[in-house]
């Protein structure tokens, strides 16, 4: 790879992503330890009844990896607005779209994959049927690079401004709603005995139109959010 | 209006016509008109929110003019004509702290190239920070900051040169490196403009100073040769 091609910048933009999350690796069990104890609350509220766990553990760690990536969210595009390395990115002779892409791509890689990693496990807490077990994690897989690209969009755009938390909240979760509903849905008809494909693949539509789209449409937002 | 400035040799590299910039109806600066030549560096000069940096961000392509037109080599300005050709220093300076100053170079030079015949390593040489590359920048004080920054600008391979306040936190010495390279940059056939409030100054050459006033109404001197 010849320095300064496209493949070069985009190879040294996860190298750089990367090492920064090595660096501030613990920041990194921050959604882990959020998602585990959201998980473990429930039990204590509802009672340890595992017919009535059994019930809504789909949902429970749907709702807890959600929550877990929103709060990891704010974090993708925060630092690098701040120390200026953004303007590079957007000044650099490479498609801005493709070098977000490769950042929301560390961001999954980094935030949302050790979490689904550890779903079967927070099933296991609240005594999801095993069979249903794979249905969750298909589902995960398809539904947090979704929620990634989605959110990244949002972010994108609530960057340049002070204490954007609550407004990016705002306007994530509804946007999250669809997602939550054919991922847990998914889980829900595995769980029933129904079949389960026709969420997954709702969601799989979904998720290869935002590989495409959400790349785009967070460049110009990124780029509106810097001016 | 004559499409192209006669009186330059060369052709204008950065050309800017009744250039200004309002933001809420606001003026922050112009209408400016200059032109900035191949070899050439050009000190801009103004207060505190005279709208130094804005210019540079403007004429950097991140935001839009209110009115006026930019040119680049005699044509429009856009951002995908611009990027190959332009590095700018922002106040930020673009650095990551949890990062060695060497590994913020490579990231650099992967995303834009290097220059030819220069290296991270080598940039580090030439801005006077030679073995503090494995210093986590986090540890570094702010003049030695700004000379890694320095080095990035030093290693990207292009020919126009936007820096804001490159003076700025840097000693006696580090203030004589930036006009040594700004020296050096110009007779490569490189131009650079530079921003300064006034307290520090390109003092080697005969640099052409642009005074930017008060937002309301800002004036500009621009006989050629103004010296320093």
């Amino acid at each position: 790879m010849t320095p300064g091609s496209t493949p070069a910048a985009c190879a040294a933009l996860l190298r750089r992503d990367l090492t920064l999350v090595w660096r501030r690796r613990g920041d990194a069990f921050n959604p882990l330890l959020f998602a585990l104890i959201v998980v473990a609350l429930f039990p204590l509220a509802l009672g340890p009844e595992p017919e009535q766990l059994r019930r809504i553990a789909a949902g429970i760690v749907f709702v807890a990896l959600l929550l877990a990536g929103l709060l990891a969210l704010d974090t993708l595009f925060r630092s690098d607005y701040e120390d200026g390395s953004l303007e590079q990115l957007v000044l650099s002779p490479h498609p801005l779209s493709l070098l977000l892409a490769c950042k929301i791509g560390v961001h999954w890689l980094t935030t949302a994959l050790p979490l689904i990693v550890l779903a079967p496990l927070l099933g296991e807490l609240l005594h999801l049927p095993g069979e249903v077990r794979g249905v969750l994690v298909v589902a995960l897989l398809l539904a947090t690079p979704l929620l990634s690209l989605i959110g990244a969009v949002c972010v994108a755009l609530t960057v340049g401004m002070h204490r954007s938390g609550m407004l990016l909240a705002l306007l994530v979760l509804p946007l999250y709603v669809p997602i939550l509903i054919f991922g847990a849905g998914a889980c829900n008809a595995a769980q029933a005995g129904l079949p389960s494909l026709a969420p997954l693949l709702w969601l799989a539509a979904a998720l290869v139109l935002a590989l495409v789209l959400a790349p785009l449409a967070c460049a110009a937002a990124l780029r509106i959010s810097i001016s | 209006m004559p499409v192209f400035d006669e009186t330059h040799a060369r052709p204008a590299l950065l050309e800017a016509r009744a250039l200004a910039f309002a933001r809420n109806d606001e003026p922050i600066f112009g209408p400016l008109d200059f032109t900035l030549s191949a070899g050439e560096v050009v000190l801009m000069e103004g207060d505190n929110g005279a709208g130094k940096t804005t210019l540079l961000r403007v004429l950097s392509g991140l935001l839009a003019p209110t009115s006026g037109e930019i040119r680049l080599h005699g044509e429009p300005l856009t951002l995908a004509r611009l990027s190959p050709q332009v590095v700018l220093l922002s106040h930020q300076g673009g650095l990551k702290l949890e990062l060695t100053a060497l590994e913020n170079l490579r990231f650099a030079a992967g995303l834009v190239g290097q220059r030819k015949g220069m290296s991270p390593p080598s940039a580090l040489t030439a801005v006077g920070l030679d073995g503090y590359g494995d210093v986590p920048v986090r540890q570094l004080s702010a003049g030695q900051k700004k000379r890694v920054a320095l080095a990035r600008v030093l290693l990207a391979p292009v020919a126009l040169w936007l820096l804001d306040e490159p003076y700025a936190n840097l000693d006696r010495s580090g203030i004589e490196l930036v006009n040594r390279l700004l020296e050096r940059h110009a007779h490569d056939g490189g131009a650079a403009l530079i921003t300064s409030h006034g307290a520090y100054a390109y003092t080697s050459g005969a640099p052409r100073r642009i005074a930017l006033h008060d937002a309301q109404r800002a004036a500009m001197t621009l006989p050629t040769g103004a010296m320093a």
